[in-house]
């Protein structure tokens, strides 16, 4: 018999009962005393003009929802405000558990090409927004020394932060991504 | 903010050595990296760039500081992490091998604002010679300056009044508005990949800001200073008028202006929005 209305249902296949645990581990460590009072989903000042849902996000990390979490786009509209993290009557670190999914997602190959590009100037120039002409050309003006005294004019500077994001394995990861896409 | 707002950077190393704070340029500093972006990607790289920038300035023997708010959140974030959990110090040791980068995690990071505000307002005032008497300002503190309140020094874990007080020192008047403290909507890699959203969170702030009047923004971070300058142009555009014409100061400009500094040299003539109007109502 078919209901006339149809139901949202969660397959069991789409439960990973590690996700949560995973997410825990990594720092979020009260998110099971969560509440679903949604604090956090009115005071975000994304959810205010998008559809985006804290409280929701939360609701399906505790499910263990992991596909469902990592490859949505909502878990890219929070801008770390920590307004959540300030208000959660649990005290919950609401901002953090979505950073700790957001590194998960990453690692599962899901990235935004605008954030992939920012990870590659970080990697080939030390900073995730780096120097222009334009700018250069202001600074001269006022009188500062045209490239700033970051890895921008320093070599061994910008070798050595290399040589870290190597070994945490950063280069590769923003590699692998570079590869799928 | 080098390699964006060297105006404001400009004004930075004008302004603080007035207070009586010398500066000293860390060498080879790379990417804090951004808090909202990096460390969104991949945790244990911020953590180990952000130790590197941190150790940096142990090995000069000075305390690091920052004009961004950013910034400011990746160096408290990451001090924490590593005085919290031991291990995560041992780890950053492990990427730094061979590399001659000593760190032990004693340095201590402060925002340029909190630094001012130690000095103290009795002491500032006596720097001030331009009195910027019926200057209207919209403060605009930020997210990371104030939050996660438990690792912050501030007194106060809301509604916060010091900004303000500094702010009031210039002679100008702080002005209230609708949710001050509503993000800018620049972080968290939303300014980067969610345009619309960011600038649609930005447009609620201009918005309250037009309501109340204000003659300029006041900020002390250089994505809120991107975010503000960068969203008015893109407004204008979109509405087809120049509604959104509200020049964005970084707070030493303003504490520069009052100094009695030349508006040249605090940086004030390459804004994206024009400050011209604003000047003109001080030096008139």
């Amino acid at each position: 018999m078919t209901d006339s209305i149809t139901r949202e249902t969660i397959d069991n296949d789409a439960i990973d009962p590690d996700f949560l645990d995973k997410i825990v581990e990594a720092g979020a460590d009260r998110l099971r005393t969560c509440i679903q009072c949604g604090t956090c989903s009115s005071v975000c000042p994304s959810g205010r003009r998008t559809a985006f849902r804290t409280r929701e996000l939360i609701r399906k990390a505790l499910l263990g929802l992991k596909d469902e979490v990592l490859s949505s786009p909502d878990l890219w509209l929070c801008a770390t405000c920590l307004t959540c993290l300030e208000r959660c009557p649990r005290q919950i670190k609401v901002t953090d558990a979505i950073i700790i999914m957001r590194n998960m997602a990453v690692d599962e190959g899901f990235m935004l090409p605008q954030h992939r590009k920012a990870s590659q100037k970080l990697i080939e120039t030390g900073h995730a927004v780096p120097i222009d002409d334009a700018n250069r050309a202001i600074r001269k003006d006022l009188g500062l020394q045209e490239n700033p005294p970051t890895t921008h004019s320093n070599e061994k500077a910008l070798k050595d932060v290399r040589e870290i994001m190597k070994r945490t394995g950063f280069i590769e990861l923003i590699k692998e991504e570079e590869e799928e896409s | 903010m080098p390699n964006r707002f060297p105006n404001v950077e400009a004004s930075i190393r004008l302004v603080l050595p007035k207070l009586g704070i010398e500066l000293e340029d860390i060498d080879g500093a790379s990417c804090c990296p951004a808090p909202g972006v990096i460390r969104s990607f991949d945790e244990p790289t911020w953590l180990a760039l952000a130790s590197r920038n941190l150790a940096l300035a142990e090995m000069t023997g000075h305390d690091i500081i920052t004009g961004c708010n950013g910034c400011y959140g990746t160096f408290k974030e990451t001090l924490l992490e590593i005085h919290e959990h031991p291990e995560r110090l041992k780890e950053v040791q492990e990427y730094f091998k061979g590399l001659g980068i000593k760190f032990q995690g004693k340095v201590d990071a402060k925002h340029l604002i909190e630094v001012i505000n130690e000095i103290g307002i009795e002491k500032i005032k006596k720097t001030i010679t331009r009195p910027l008497n019926g200057i209207r300002v919209g403060v605009h503190y930020g997210c990371h300056l104030l939050k996660p309140s438990k690792n912050r020094p501030w007194k106060q874990t809301q509604r916060h009044t010091f900004l303000d007080e500094l702010v009031e020192i210039t002679g100008a008047s702080s002005i209230k508005y609708k949710d001050k403290f509503l993000c800018c909507g620049a972080g968290g890699g939303v300014r980067g990949s969610q345009v619309a959203v960011s600038v649609d969170i930005a447009k609620e702030k201009l918005d309250n800001m037009i309501e109340a009047g204000v003659d300029c923004i006041v900020d002390v971070c250089s994505f809120c200073h991107l975010q503000f300058e960068s969203s008015q142009v893109q407004l204008n555009k979109e509405l087809g008028e120049q509604k959104y014409q509200i020049p964005v100061l970084y707070f030493t400009q303003l504490l520069g202006l009052a100094m009695g500094l030349d508006p040249t040299n605090l940086g004030l003539e390459v804004h994206v929005i024009n400050t011209q109007p604003l000047l003109d109502k001080i030096l008139s």
